[in-house]
């Protein structure tokens, strides 16, 4: 049963220097209580996509396609209605904890205020289960805890709290935007440990730059690269055979196979090379990867990747 | 494309300002030019004659023309901020320097001195200067340069802080090169734009403090023209001839308006800091 | 806590001391000699006996040094000296013009807060609309308008053409007909600054990552705005409020003698028209303490304020 369908989905920025094309063509379709993982360079619109889904980009960014959750498309939901459905539905744990808290609130009552406005809770019920959650997320003397402003909290209890504050009202899905950036690697584990239990029974689209995080966590993966997937397949799958030489390039950058950097930048959002958006930086390139755009193809069951190496050349 | 605008737009009324004090110097330089009538010159026939051809602003309660008064009035404004801005700001930027550069206990005294200023609301204080030297124009201006140096010594001193760290400094010193030199050569380059700036923004302050001494009576003494004492004489006739409250006061609102506009976009253009911080949004 | 404001004034102490200096001297820049400057009159030189009695009496025959270390003296006893007029302590009368003073002040601050916050604010969040247009276009024309001129215009329309409000005066005990005017002047120019100053908080503030992270709770733009932006961009302009008050101060001289507001300022005034310098001293004295003490209050309201600072001030205590 389909929870989330992302359908051609397309967020453009307009700005001083021109149409920035954050989100092209994007489709993404996750299930009941799947993981899907989201990975792909800095800047290659993972957050604006998980900022789309919950529609909190600024207003006069331009929006096409559907996102479909439960049967609504949620890009046709009146503001009051998404609003409904933001926290209480789907919670994005935003990237950057430490700025992603509000420093003059205590952190009980920011995790409080979102049960109070769902669940209708009065004052101290609310605060009590803020507790709780910041006890679920295994922050120590919780209770004390709660009455703290977030500059007093370290690093990886500053994410713990975040989760918390994602988690408070049971939704269905979450989106988790780099729940495991700058965090030192013992903290980085137990966030990692703690996001995989506490999701259990939840959808997740984990956001992140961290293979090792998303494939102890994800059963899916989504490979993005500049504005648009790249490739998709079940995560055992993907670390076995990567096929989009943008994937293996990216998996071969990491720590433990090699450190080899891609070489290259990333192409500008604002003038998207014609073609493959890749082609540039690839090594098996030819002709038609710098005329034509591939479709995404389905190489076998599951997976998917768009790249003219599969699939028929003459699409 | 928007960012061009609001750079076209801020720049414009920058050059408003500037254009409105070009203007103004004008007619400050060509006041005798300009003016229709004597400006002291009493004319008990047409005392507050309210605004007529032959006295387009009308007239005071000594019958003298508010225009020609106005016209000259500007030369007052305009001297007194030039005269006391530059003051100021050489005191300030000389005692900056010495505290900058010298550091230590020199540095102590003139920032708790710096401080002990700031303590006092400055018209305040320039008033109670001003009030016991006495009237005159002059002890006006020596009492809102005393209040107005403090500026240029926090900015100068600030600049110099962040310059002489600067390789080129250390080695100029280690080169041999006296104090003087150094200072002349490398450090007042780098210090001058941001005094520029403080200077620009200064200048409405103490445009504005000058005129309300002279509101109070302490600036220039009759009969020379000054927007302030204007509207002071001309209160006591308010109901009578309203023209005497209205417009002395747009004068002085237009000169600080002016000096406010051109400040603002020179901060602006020579701050990085706002800079950047209008590019993020 | 109570360790960070013992430090704050202690570290007041030379700046106070300074301020004692500053204000003993204004004295010595009496051009000429003290006592003959005051005896002498329109008609003429001072008689010279005059002059002498006048100069031991009021201590002016000793030397500088023993002259500053009594009156300082006299001062940390509450004794600002004696009114060259009326021979009473300065005191008397600048306690009672302070409490009208700090009534204008206070109903201008209430005013300014009023139009500042919520002005501010909208035009923050609607930028570059008409509305935000218009309040900043208002605002600069406020800080460029001198408050004397509002005033008189404010009196010729509201009580000369109109007579809503009396032109001047303070009434039995500063009554409010009489307090609308001179605070409306005080207020408005002061709002002027504060709208400026709240916008460009509000803006910085809403475009931080809490206030998404807020709205990704589902919480009401209302509720986003005025409880999760609102006390951030509040802590700006709670900085500034010593600055403010200063500001307030200073408007108050020309503010009062317009309206006859018989404060603290208009006493300054007055006491320059008569030179009697002790009491313009007394009044300049009395206002930087004041202003000094403002300035102490507010620093330690901002660490409430803030709890970035509360903790760290407590930490470094503890
Ligand atoms: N509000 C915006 N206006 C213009 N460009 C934006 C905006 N938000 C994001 N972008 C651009 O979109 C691209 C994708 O950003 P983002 O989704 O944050 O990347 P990441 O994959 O690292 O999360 C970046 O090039 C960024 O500069
Ligand atoms: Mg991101």
């Amino acid at each position: 049963m389909t929870l989330l369908g992302v359908r051609n989905l397309r967020v453009h920025f307009p700005t001083e220097e021109g149409l920035v094309k954050a989100v092209n063509t994007v489709d993404l379709e996750m299930k009941g209580r799947e993981k899907l993982g989201l990975i792909g360079e800095t800047g290659c619109g993972k957050t604006v996509l998980g900022m789309c889904i919950m529609r909190l980009l600024q207003p006069n960014t331009e929006v096409a396609g559907e996102i479909w959750y439960k049967g609504r498309d949620l890009l046709r939901l009146s503001e009051g209605e998404m609003r409904k459905v933001r926290g209480r539905e789907i919670a994005m744990i935003l990237q950057n904890p430490a700025t992603s808290l509000n420093p003059v609130l205590r952190v009980g009552e920011q995790i409080a205020e979102a049960i109070r406005l769902h669940q209708g809770l009065d004052k101290r019920t609310a605060w009590a289960r803020a507790v709780e959650e910041l006890e679920a997320v295994k922050i120590a003397s919780a209770e004390e805890r709660a009455k703290e402003y977030p500059h007093q909290f370290s690093g990886g209890m500053q994410e713990r709290a975040m989760i918390a504050m994602g988690l408070a009202c049971d939704p269905a899905l979450i989106i988790a935007d780099e729940p495991t950036k700058g965090l030192d690697v013992k903290i980085k584990m137990q966030v990692v440990r703690l996001l995989k239990e506490v999701v259990r029974e939840k959808a997740m689209l984990f956001i992140t730059h961290d293979l090792g995080a998303a494939a102890e966590i994800c059963d899916r993966i989504a490979v993005m690269y500049a504005g648009e997937i790249v490739e998709c397949a079940e995560t055992s799958e993907i670390f076995r055979n990567p096929l989009h030489p943008y994937t293996q390039g990216f998996l071969n950058s990491l720590p433990n196979r090699g450190l080899k950097p891609i070489p290259g930048v990333s192409p500008s959002l604002i003038d998207i090379p014609s073609g493959c958006r890749f082609h540039q930086r690839c090594d098996c390139a030819t002709e038609i990867c710098e005329e034509e755009h591939s479709e995404m193809v389905e190489v076998k069951e599951g997976h998917f990747v768009r790249c003219f190496l599969f699939g028929e050349k003459d699409a | 494309m928007a960012d061009f605008v609001s750079q076209f737009r801020e720049n414009r009324t920058a050059l408003v300002g500037a254009a409105v004090i070009l203007l103004l110097v004008l007619v400050a330089i060509f006041a005798p030019q300009l003016a229709p009538h004597n400006p002291i010159k009493a004319s008990l026939g047409d005392r507050l004659s309210a605004p007529s051809e032959k006295y387009p602003l009308g007239t005071d309660h000594l019958g003298r023309c508010v225009l020609s008064r106005l016209l000259y009035g500007a030369r007052i404004s305009l001297a007194v901020g030039v005269v006391v801005v530059g003051v100021a700001a050489a005191v300030g930027v000389a005692l900056g320097i010495i505290s900058g550069f010298y550091g230590g206990v020199l540095d102590e005294i003139i920032m708790r001195l710096v401080d002990a200023m700031l303590a006092f609301p400055s018209i305040f204080l320039a008033l109670a200067i001003a009030g016991t030297l006495g009237p005159g124009l002059g002890n006006v201006m020596i009492a809102i340069i005393v209040v107005e140096w403090t500026r240029y010594a926090r900015v100068m001193r600030g600049s110099i802080l962040s310059v002489k760290e600067n390789y080129y400094v250390e080695a100029a010193r280690a080169l041999g090169a006296s104090d003087f030199y150094v200072v002349t050569q490398h450090i007042l380059p780098n210090a001058i734009a941001p005094i520029i700036v403080v200077a620009t923004l200064g200048m409405a302050p103490v445009i504005l403090a000058a005129t309300s001494l002279s509101f109070l009576g302490l600036g220039v003494q009759p009969p020379t023209p000054e927007w302030g004492m204007m509207l002071n004489d001309g209160r006591l006739f308010m109901r009578r001839a309203p023209h005497l409250t209205t417009f002395p006061g747009v004068a002085i609102m237009i000169t600080i308006l002016a000096f406010n506009l051109l400040g603002d976009g020179l901060r602006d253009a020579l701050d990085p800091r706002a800079r950047t911080e209008k590019e993020l949004r | 806590m109570l360790n960070y404001i013992l430090k704050r004034i202690i570290l007041l102490a030379p700046i106070l001391l300074l301020v004692s200096l500053i204000t003993f001297s204004i004295l010595y820049i009496i051009p000429g000699d003290p006592a003959e400057t005051i005896l002498t009159g329109p008609g003429g030189a001072a008689d010279p006996k005059a002059v002498e009695e006048f100069r031991v009496k009021m201590g002016l025959d000793r030397p500088l040094h023993i002259q500053y270390l009594k009156w300082l003296n006299n001062v940390l006893h509450g004794n600002f000296g004696y009114s060259y007029m009326t021979e009473q302590p300065v005191l008397d009368p600048i306690l009672p013009a302070f409490r009208a003073t700090l009534k204008l002040a206070v109903a201008s601050m209430i005013l300014s807060l009023l139009i500042s916050i919520p002005v501010g604010i909208i035009s923050a969040i609607k930028q570059y609309s008409l509305i935000d247009n218009l309040s900043m276009t208002g605002a600069l024309l406020g800080v460029s308008m001198p408050n004397f001129w509002q005033g008189l215009l404010l009196i010729l329309l509201f009580a000369v053409y109109l007579g809503w409000f009396p032109v001047a005066g303070y009434g039995e005990n500063g009554d409010f007909e009489h307090l609308v005017l001179p605070a409306i002047t005080l207020g408005t120019s002061s709002a002027a600054i504060t709208t400026r100053l709240m916008r460009s908080s509000m803006l910085e503030t809403i475009r931080q990552d809490y206030i998404q992270a807020a709205r990704a709770k589902g919480l009401s733009e209302r509720v986003v705005i005025g409880k999760h932006a609102l006390k951030n961009a509040l802590i700006p302009v709670v900085t500034v409020a010593g600055l403010n008050f200063g500001y307030l101060l200073d408007g108050s001289v020309v503010v009062e003698t317009i309206f006859a507001w018989p404060g603290i300022g208009k006493l300054m005034v007055g006491s320059i028209y008569m030179r009697d310098y002790p009491m313009i001293q007394g009044c300049i004295l009395f206002v930087a303490l004041v202003y000094v003490a403002v300035n102490l209050v507010v620093d330690i309201l901002y660490t409430f304020l803030d709890p970035r600072i509360r903790y760290e001030t407590k930490a470094k205590a503890k």
